[in-house]
């Protein structure tokens, strides 16, 4: 059921508003002629019908999540207390400095944080989401060439396993991609790299560790080889949780980073949204980092705009980010502490090779057998795909019906048939054994009733839903009529 | 099993040509590549007497899951686009080679058509992908 | 060690099991010498009850009395339901809804809010949020620019009333493609564009023409005749509204003979906190036939397996996770549970809650405007209606004015001086419904009191 279709006439939740008074002052030509046609319901229709739909949700707070790249761990209720404190829900964003030094001790503060575990000279908090972050990043690699005039550097370097974020950020920011292989064990292919970087090599873009769940050994041998052609090193740091604590992007040569603290710092991620994206530069980078950033003067924090950062590539929000996912990370690394935090790439990497163990010896293949799983790891299910005809899709669909969200699937496009699983260190040990169980579980019905699998799920709200038709017939906004006609 | 028509010219991109009677040059996707794009959901075309040129892009076809470019065969101006496509998408998978033909170039020069596969030769294109 | 479950024993069992001694030799594929991530800024954990006591002393810091701050950003009653239900874990910690099945309830939610959108604009369709207004505003200039197929250009027209941290945020945004934003000036005696300076940008060949709704002054733009004289000069229209003036104003579909073609802006004012910022709510709608141009997750109706009703993701080849580096936008994670908010908070108000709020908003901005009249040399800069916004001009510098009054807790509004120097002496302000008699009052008395200390 619509909330469009619960809509009576003349119904409304009238304890939420004052009724209306007339408008006189505005001229005719300016005023809607006819409402706009929202829904009529009371209070409690409201309440009852998005409850109802919260229902129908798979979430973290509910079920084991374990979507590879996405670092679905606990996103702790007291982060977002925190950020929902009425002080920081009242600021309004243009509120003048003396009026905001509670929330700008926590900005500068959590700036020094991220300086810190990435091993950065500056950082940024306002890019909006990773994407944004990246936009950012490569933005900065823009204008720092074209600060030295060395104008002639036209592409990005991408590996062929990266994000979809990765290639489209290099467009938006006016660059072309070209892309690297990546070896048969998921290392960028080094010689396919050194004869693609010359003079038009504006940086590389990568990922550490890849999205193929294994760690870059030989990064500091590919900075060299970027670098040496005056490219700069990008890190998309969807993958940090694996290294938090313990390795630093700085440290590898990476010039400029974002941090997704949607995933690494645990704020929620909303069913889609919103993220945070923060942006982390070396030297070279520091004059042009978005705007604003927060400073400190004595013990007065303030707002550093482009008056004192001319360089900078500007402003990428209409006030300062998503503050309140910021506030949220902030809590969380206070929860944390440095010892917390070093904890964080540790136990989820401990959890992801436990796991990857246990389905390897229950008879699930390792697309990199011979590696390292770091907090992530792949497994492709080619062989059962040929050999029973049941896809990497219908294990995932199947698996929804055990109680399990399904890892993420089809990525990276490189490995056929795959399922890129990432427990996260908050998982106990029962809960990866469950899952592990339902694996093999799902393993035995493939084998004898593989109808169950390709018509799965069975126990969801609905069936799997057609996706074809949704394209092809596209109904983008409610009216009555579109099912009675179909 | 895919088809791979003798009297067409293709692109190692998955697209067809074939010349017609007129000397006009109609253009399409290949059995092979509806097959493996599945259930084709819209196709974007060149604008009526637009100038194409020969190996760049001059539409669209999506699935669900996958979008891919069409490449011009031939240089020339844009003639006939097939019109029945914006409504009926699906008529990619079901005739690729007759019904489903996606624009027509008056080809500025035909000798261009020399230049791309047969069919034996676009077929072991197709083989080695799936490989 | 917070939110890590692993006793000694299950650490044991573990590591026996993968094979190896310690945690520490998983990491043995990682060139020794860079495993030093000592942490040296970040201090020890602390416990959640030290770090609310921490917070909570840092928000009642900034918790300031009574605000008239707008310019983007604006304070209206958030009904109770609003947060609860937004904040059950089933909206606050569930992914972007890939798995169709496992997500119908972000799902429909997602298609209940295009459809209220679509409404309130008027126009055929909107998309799943992008990140704020001003972004929204940039990527429906990428879209202008690729959508307008009688256009070759890659350059754009703007009102000069259009807010300018948005100006900012686009030129940031869409110049590294090479595409040019071109102002055109505001009528200085009415703060809006008037109807006569349009003449000079005509057959000059622009993609498409942004029009603020209110404006950043909280005028009213000419709209009517703006979208005419566009689509006239080939242009699409860009209509940036705020969607909470939409339920009394006219809508952007309905704008001039043809309505305008996207409609995009801040959907903050529906059900979000000011919050220092964000997370905010972007919103995009256009007509369907430019669809396909529109970035950012869609969601469609369909059927399962049973011809049951469901809802699922869409349009996706446009997206940058199938069509990389030809995608419409690099955006992945949008604001998706803002979006939870507005569908919540439009549901609870309806038409009739909306056109309430909208009136009641306008209605204080009135009243203020008429007691300030009568405090000696304070006058409204611009004439013309407003919506819920007006610039008041002072005898004296605006920002010494305003730190005055919020010296007496009332924080009056935005220093135009600090967009530009010929408006130092004027001061944005805003109200909404939330504002009283007695708040509208104060703010005069005060005003009134700190001139003259000036």
């Amino acid at each position: 059921m619509l909330i469009f279709e619960l809509s009576s006439e003349g119904r409304s939740a009238t304890a939420q508003f004052e009724e209306a008074v007339p408008v006189t002052d505005i001229p005719s030509a300016h005023l809607r002629s006819e409402s706009p046609g929202l829904p009529e319901v009371s209070e409690l229709q409201v309440v009852r019908h998005f409850t109802n739909l919260s229902k129908k949700n798979f979430s973290i707070d509910g079920q084991f999540y374990p979507l590879g790249s996405c670092t679905m761990k606990y996103n702790p209720r007291g982060a977002h207390r925190a950020a929902s404190l009425p002080g920081f829900l009242n600021r309004h964003p243009l509120a003048p400095e003396q009026n905001s030094q509670g929330f700008l001790a926590c900005m500068y503060e959590l700036q020094e944080y991220l300086k810190d575990v990435t091993g950065m000279q500056a950082v940024s908090l306002t890019p909006m989401a990773g994407a944004q972050g990246e936009f950012a990043g490569v933005a900065m690699i823009r204008a720092y060439h074209e600060h030295r005039k060395d104008t002639d550097r036209t592409e990005i370097l991408i590996p062929s396993a990266a994000h979809g974020t990765n290639p489209a950020t290099a467009v938006m920011c006016g660059y072309k991609v070209r892309e690297v292989g990546v070896t048969r064990d998921g290392d960028v292919d080094i010689d396919e790299l050194k004869s693609a970087v010359g003079p038009q090599t504006a940086g590389l873009m990568m990922t550490n560790p890849s999205t193929c769940g294994v760690f870059e050994r030989r990064i500091q041998e590919i900075a060299k080889v970027v670098h040496d052609v005056g490219g700069l090193l990008y890190y998309d740091g969807a993958n940090l949780n694996a290294i938090l604590g313990k390795v630093k992007p700085g440290d590898m040569g990476f010039d400029v980073l974002h941090m997704n603290l949607h995933k690494t710092f645990a704020t929620p991620h909303g069913g889609g949204g919103p993220g945070s994206g923060p942006v982390g530069v070396g030297e070279k980078l520091m004059p042009f980092v978005p705007t604003p950033v927060v400073g400190k003067d004595g013990d007065d924090y303030r707002w550093i705009d482009q008056s004192e950062l001319p360089l900078s590539i500007g402003h990428l929000s209409a006030f300062m980010g998503n503050a309140g996912i910021l506030l949220r990370a902030y809590a969380y690394a206070r929860l944390l502490g440095n010892q917390g935090m070093h904890r964080v790439g540790e136990y989820a990497t401990l959890n992801a090779n436990y796991m990857a163990k246990q389905l390897t010896q229950a008879g699930f293949r390792l697309a990199y057998p011979e590696r390292r799983a770091t907090h992530e790891f792949i497994v492709t299910l080619a062989d059962e795909a040929r050999d029973l005809g049941v896809t990497a899709m219908d294990f995932a669909k199947r698996l929804l019906d055990y109680g399990f969200h399904a890892p993420t699937t089809y990525f990276p496009l490189l490995v056929p048939e795959c399922l890129l699983i990432e427990p996260t260190e908050t998982e106990t040990r029962e809960e990866i054994d469950g899952f592990v169980e339902a694996m093999v579980e799902i393993l035995n019905e493939a084998r004898e009733t593989p109808d169950l699998l390709k018509q799965a799920p069975h126990t969801m709200p609905v069936k799997r839903l057609d996706d074809v038709k949704a394209a092809r017939d596209l109904d983008l906004t409610y009216s009555p009529e579109f099912l009675d006609n179909n | 099993m895919a088809e791979f028509p003798d009297n067409l010219h293709y692109l190692d991109s998955h697209e067809w040509a074939r010349v017609e009677d007129d000397g006009t040059v109609t253009v399409g996707i290949s059995d092979h590549a509806q097959e493996s794009l599945g259930d084709v959901v819209f196709v974007e075309m060149p604008e009526l007497n637009s100038e194409v040129s020969a190996k760049n892009e001059a539409g669209v076809v999506e699935s669900v899951k996958a979008a891919s470019d069409i490449y011009a065969p031939v240089s020339g101006t844009v003639s006939a686009v097939n019109e029945q496509l914006e409504e009926a998408p699906e008529i990619v998978n079901d005739s690729p080679y007759d019904d489903g033909w996606f624009f027509n170039i008056t080809p500025s020069n035909l000798d261009e058509i020399s230049s791309l596969l047969t069919a034996s030769e676009y077929q072991k294109v197709c083989e080695e992908e799936d490989h | 060690m917070p939110f890590v479950p692993h006793t000694v024993d299950d650490e044991r069992f573990m590591l026996e099991s993968i094979e190896v001694s310690s945690i520490e030799s998983l990491f043995d594929e990682i060139p020794p010498d860079l495993r030093n991530g000592q942490l040296k800024e970040t201090p020890a954990g602390i416990s959640e009850m030290t770090m609310l006591r921490l917070m909570s002393e840092r928000a009642a810091q900034d918790d300031v009395a009574l605000s008239f701050l707008g310019a983007g950003a604006y304070e209206h009653h958030i009904p109770s339901a609003v947060w609860d239900i937004t904040a059950r874990g089933e909206f606050l910690t569930a992914y972007t809804p890939y798995q169709a099945e496992a997500s119908q309830g972000t799902l429909q939610l997602i298609y209940e809010f295009q459809t209220m959108m679509s409404r309130l604009t008027a126009l055929d369709v909107a998309n799943a949020s992008v990140y704020d207004g001003a972004t929204a505003l940039a990527e429906a200039i990428l879209m202008a620019v690729r959508a307008n197929k009688k256009s070759k250009s890659k350059r754009i027209l703007c009102a000069g009333t259009i807010h300018p941290r948005y100006l900012a945020v686009c030129r940031s945004i869409v110049s590294n493609q090479q595409i040019e934003i071109e102002v055109i000036p505001y009528a200085e005696e009415i703060g809006t564009l008037g109807s006569t300076v349009l003449a000079s940008y005509e057959d000059k060949d622009f993609a498409g023409l942004v029009v603020p709704y209110p404006n950043f002054f909280g005028g009213l733009e000419d709209i009517d005749h703006l979208t005419d004289w566009a689509h006239q000069e080939g242009m699409l229209v860009i209509g940036v509204a705020n969607p909470m003036a939409l339920a009394l104003l006219k809508a952007p579909g309905d704008w001039g003979e043809d309505g305008a073609d996207i409609a995009v802006g801040e959907a903050q004012p529906l059900g979000i906190p000011v919050a220092s910022g964000g997370p905010y709510l972007g919103y995009m709608c256009c007509r369907k036939s430019i669809v396909r141009q529109m970035p950012g997750r869609i969601i469609g109706r369909t059927v399962d397996l049973d011809g049951k009703e469901g809802f699922a993701l869409t349009l996706q080849a446009r997206e940058q996770h199938i069509r990389r580096a030809k995608a419409t936008s690099n955006i992945c994670t949008n604001q998706g549970l803002l979006v939870t908010a507005a569908s919540i908070y439009l549901s609870l108000l309806g038409d009739r809650g909306l056109a309430a709020v909208a009136s009641r908003s306008h209605n204080n901005i009135t009243s203020l405007i008429g007691k300030v009249s009568s405090i000696p040399g304070v006058t409204v800069r611009f004439a013309g209606p407003v919506f819920h916004e007006v610039v008041f001009q002072v005898p004296t510098t605006a920002g010494d004015v305003l730190q005055k009054m919020s010296a007496e807790g009332v924080l009056g509004g935005y220093d135009l001086g600090q967009i530009d120097p010929e408006l130092s002496d004027c001061v944005l302000t805003n109200t909404t419904e939330t504002k009283t008699e007695a708040d509208l009052q104060r703010f005069a008395v005060v005003l009134e009191q700190v001139l003259k200390e000036c």
